[in-house]
């Protein structure tokens, strides 16, 4: 069986939950390898292990973390080179897709971003995308060169199933051209203490409709263990940071359940969070779009109506 | 300073968007407008030439309505256009789209490219980094703030994890995205300018591309199938009158097993 290589999703060596759905799949077309750049290889190779990765190709040098991209690209294409895989993926986020876009054309290999789905055709992978804020379903193939693929996260559950894990340190070389935008300040962000944006079960989203206070979102979001997302009518009003926006120029999220509370559900939010499994909203407008996409809809005022609800969802949990 | 802006013709997102009968985007059929996500690039190439001095020539290519997205852009005060227009593009993915781009890109002498983040219609947000790896230029992408000193660049980044500041000299391609800056609108003055403003067409044969270099046949990826997805089913709507909003809310949430 071929290799499928997998581009680690870490900080620092903490695993994302991301690379185990790319690893889950990974394992239907072939043997996946872990491709891990960076520091803390070893941290994350029991996590590894455990959604099935029979190698894990380790990189460590500080010209990978020091310039933007093109290091990480080099070191995929060699490793192209050296394992011929069945397909290559990666996570589709801003910089995954970067990495995708690059690796395609340096290898003379088709793309296909944001996959939901991956399966086995008869030549080769098979990948569903949900396009036009997901009003139309999608399915293609790679016909040129080895399938890179970025899958978007929440698209599969991850699947444990023990791997081999042979960790195969790699040598890492960078050429000049790679050098040439360098990172010179790197400012993490600050953890929150609730789940990954794009990872969690559920979001609970505040829009205009807050007024600007993210105080009843947050504590719903608390109470049902979910991640925070804002619109960006929120966010523009500096009501809430920009790495929580939902949407076309914000984040993708398809978590099980998404909370709209306050937000119209204008066409590019909905391009964020339109593959949600289900999805509940508070709005006082009984007009407003987002009661188009909901499972169940509550017409009010998100504020009495989260603050009531919060206190519920915490006495039900006892 | 030369600057060179890639702006793509997308189908309007508020009308029906759909694809045609050979499974590609209906680009001819539906009304169509210059990618808002562009405007941004198209606004920073301004302030960088207003502040610099310089040539800001817009590049595209697409079908002749395309022709639309660079008039919008001269409206906002670029200076000249470039079109690739042949028949032979229709269907090319962004590997065939980036290939174009590049070699009419290549004849610009631009010390700057600048592109949006992503189309709103395929919202891929790859060929930038498609663009700088074919022309071999620094990749400076997905900027959230931009700062041009002397022959530096200077981005803000914010990735998934972290916020990046990143720097590299001219020339060098950037992407930036809708945090960046906001888009003018043209004045009556400069709708009427745009108008004398030169539009070079350009075919394939120009730029020394031949037509099974590009186009649905010679792309490397193949839509299988599409499929308009089924509306949601209609959920169920409560009113919150009389305050009994929240526990219809919690039940649902616990029916699910959410809680
Ligand atoms: C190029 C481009 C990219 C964009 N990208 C994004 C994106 O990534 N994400 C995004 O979200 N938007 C994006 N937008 C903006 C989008 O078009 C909308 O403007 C935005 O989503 C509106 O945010 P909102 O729903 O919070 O605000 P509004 O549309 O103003 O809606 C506020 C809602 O709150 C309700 N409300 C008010 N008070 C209360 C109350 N007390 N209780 C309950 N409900 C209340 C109102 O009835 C209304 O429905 C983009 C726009 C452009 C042009
Ligand atoms: N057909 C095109 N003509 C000109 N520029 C394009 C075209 N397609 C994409 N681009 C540029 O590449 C960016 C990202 O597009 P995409 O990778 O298609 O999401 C856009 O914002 C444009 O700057």
């Amino acid at each position: 069986m071929s290799e499928v290589l997998v581009l680690v999703d870490h900080v620092d060596g903490a695993v994302r939950r991301t690379t185990a759905e790319l690893l889950t799949l990974a394992r239907r077309l072939g043997e996946p390898s872990a491709v891990f750049v960076g520091s803390g290889a070893d941290a994350a190779q029991g996590s590894l292990r455990s959604y099935g990765a029979e190698k894990i190709y380790v990189l460590d040098a500080p010209e990978l973390r020091d310039y933007l991209v093109v290091p990480k690209v080099e070191a995929l294409a060699a490793l192209m080179d050296a394992s011929s895989p069945a397909a290559v993926l990666l996570v589709s986020g801003g910089e995954g897709k970067e990495i995708a876009g690059r690796l395609a054309i340096r290898t003379g290999s088709g793309l296909i971003t944001d996959a939901v789905d991956v399966r086995v055709g008869d030549a080769g992978p098979v990948t569903t995308q949900s396009v036009f804020a997901g009003s139309v379903t999608v399915t293609a193939e790679v016909t040129h060169g080895v399938p890179v693929i970025s899958v978007k996260p929440n698209s599969v559950t991850p699947e444990p199933m023990d791997g081999a894990a042979v960790v195969e340190p790699v040598s890492v070389s960078v050429s000049d051209l790679a050098k040439t935008a360098r990172i010179v300040e790197r400012r993490p962000r600050e953890s929150t203490g609730r789940p990954e944006l794009t990872e969690a079960a559920i979001v609970v989203a505040g829009g205009r409709g807050t007024g600007g206070d993210f105080g009843p979102v947050e504590a719903f979001a608390d109470a049902l263990g979910a991640a925070v997302g804002a619109s960006r009518a929120a966010v523009d009003s500096g009501w809430y940071p920009h790495a929580y926006q939902v949407g076309q120029t914000g984040k993708t999220v398809s978590p099980q359940l998404y909370v709209a509370t306050g937000i119209s559900g204008a066409i590019q939010h909905r391009a964020g969070m339109q593959t949600s499994k289900t999805i509940v909203a508070v709005n006082k407008d009984p007009e407003a779009p987002i009661f188009d996409l909901v499972d169940f809809g509550v017409v009010g005022d998100l504020h009495s109506v989260l603050a009531e609800a919060t206190q519920q969802v915490n006495a039900r949990k006892g | 300073m030369r600057i060179a802006v890639c702006v793509k013709y997308v189908p309007d997102a508020s009308g029906h968007r759909t694809f045609g009968p050979d499974d590609t985007v209906d680009r001819v059929g539906v009304d169509g407008m210059l990618s808002e996500l562009d405007e941004y690039a198209v606004e920073e190439a301004l302030r960088i030439r207003d502040d610099l001095g310089g040539e800001v020539v817009i590049v595209t290519t697409g079908p002749e309505q395309a022709r639309a997205a660079i008039l919008k852009s001269l409206q906002m005060g670029a200076d000249a256009g470039v079109h690739v227009l042949d028949d032979a593009i229709h269907g090319s993915d962004a590997v065939g789209t980036s290939y174009v781009l590049a070699r009419a890109l290549e004849r610009q002498g631009a010390d700057l490219v600048i592109c949006g983040m992503a189309s709103t219609d395929g919202s891929m947000g790859v060929v930038p980094a498609m663009l700088a790896e074919r022309l071999r230029l620094p990749q400076v992408t997905l900027a959230s703030e931009v700062t041009v000193d002397g022959s530096t660049v200077r981005i803000r980044r914010d990735g998934d994890a972290a916020t990046e500041v990143v720097e590299a000299r001219l020339p060098l391609l950037l992407s930036v995205t809708d945090q960046c800056n906001e888009p003018r609108y043209p004045s009556f003055k400069a709708i009427m300018a745009a108008k004398k403003k030169p539009v070079e067409v350009l075919t394939l044969a120009d730029l020394g591309i031949t037509a099974d270099e590009v186009g649905l046949d010679s792309a490397w990826t193949r839509v299988v199938s599409h499929q308009e997805r089924p509306p949601r089913s209609a959920g169920t709507i409560v009113t919150d009158d009389d305050g009994d909003g929240a526990r219809q809310l919690v039940d649902f949430l616990a029916g699910q097993k959410f809680i």
